[in-house]
């Protein structure tokens, strides 16, 4: 990992091109998956690969600075807080427990857009942040 | 495409499947397998979009092509990357486990249903039926797969998301946080 941050100009020059597509990809993953393939988990599996992608090829330390893993530890609670939030919304509005009709009660299939565009973006947040810190701690151990 | 086409694919992957799996059972330089074992989630994918599970092949690639390599890779960074060849004498109980555990596979692969049967309990029973008229008027999204997985079943679904957050801790408090990331915090 450390020679490559001296050398191997084309990795470099390719990866630096690929990251924001890929982290691009995984918004569109993300906020698509109602109309396509997709959801939640896969785009915070391709949001954290980027990232780590990125780690590989610019070092760890390069990567901690985008990400700090501070953030990265308060950041998967609240992916799950939001999900569950949802769902507290919807039994403080006298409804079932991740009932979405409850966000919009006018238009309920309003509501359920939204319920499962937060929701997903919840389980998002607490995928990418889990896989960046599997990944930091393991290639962490490894510097000496 | 045409029933000779789509037989000829799935034929062909499955075989490429059971090379590539009898490869990472030969081979001894983990490298090697990791990359491997990333072909083989690339190709299980393939199978799944043949099958029409677009979603499973999404998680499948984007998990274990990704992921699961990325994490094998740096744990090898960690560790030896060449697996030690096992001696003589523990080669006849391994070779007994996994034939009877293969065994045990087979026998259960024998109460499945056929490959494409029109009568299976998922074809068959009410609530598919009820999911598959009524999404469009309740919840209006176009791909059901994300409406069953967040709305109907939402419940499970925050379940597998505190799966996920748990084992993450778990990782945490294992590995711990190295010494120097500990000391860059604290300065």
């Amino acid at each position: 990992m450390r020679a490559l941050q001296q050398e191997h100009v084309v990795l470099r020059v390719i990866a630096k091109m690929l990251v924001p597509m890929i982290l691009l990809f995984a918004l569109y993953v993300q906020f698509h998956g109602d109309y396509g393939p997709g959801g939640g988990f896969q785009a915070g599996v391709i949001f954290a690969s980027g990232i780590i992608l990125y780690a590989l090829v610019f070092g760890l330390s390069a990567a901690r600075q985008v990400l700090p893993p501070p953030v990265v530890r308060r950041l998967a609670p609240l992916g799950v807080l939001l999900y569950a939030g949802v769902g507290v919304f919807s039994l403080l509005s006298d409804r079932a427990f991740l009932d979405y009709s409850a966000i919009d009660p006018e238009h309920p299939s309003h509501g359920q857009h939204l319920g499962i565009l937060l929701v997903e973006l919840g389980v998002g947040i607490t995928v990418a942040s889990v896989m960046l810190m599997l990944f930091y701690s393991f290639a962490g151990r490894g510097r000496r | 495409m045409s029933a000779l086409a789509f037989d000829a694919l799935n034929v062909f992957l499955l075989a490429c499947l059971v090379v590539t799996g009898l490869a990472i059972a030969r081979l001894r330089g983990l490298f090697a397998v990791a990359m491997l074992s990333g072909i083989y989630s690339l190709l299980s994918a393939s199978v799944f979009v043949l099958l029409d599970a677009v979603d499973v092949a999404f998680t499948e690639a984007a998990v274990g092509a990704g992921m699961t390599t990325v994490l094998f890779l740096a744990t090898f960074g960690l560790t030896r990357s060449r697996e030690h060849a096992a001696p003589h004498q523990k080669r006849v109980p391994a070779l007994l486990v996994a034939v009877a555990c293969g065994g045990v596979l087979l026998v259960a692969l024998s109460d499945m249903p056929p490959f494409g049967a029109a009568d299976t309990p998922v074809q068959t029973d009410p609530i598919t039926e009820r999911y598959v008229e009524t999404t469009h008027e309740e919840v209006g999204i176009p791909n059901m797969v994300t409406t069953l997985l967040a709305s109907y079943r939402g419940f499970d679904t925050l379940g597998e998301v505190v799966v996920v957050f748990t084992a993450g801790i778990a990782v945490l408090m294992l590995l711990g946080r190295c010494s120097r990331e500990r000391a860059e915090d604290e300065s």
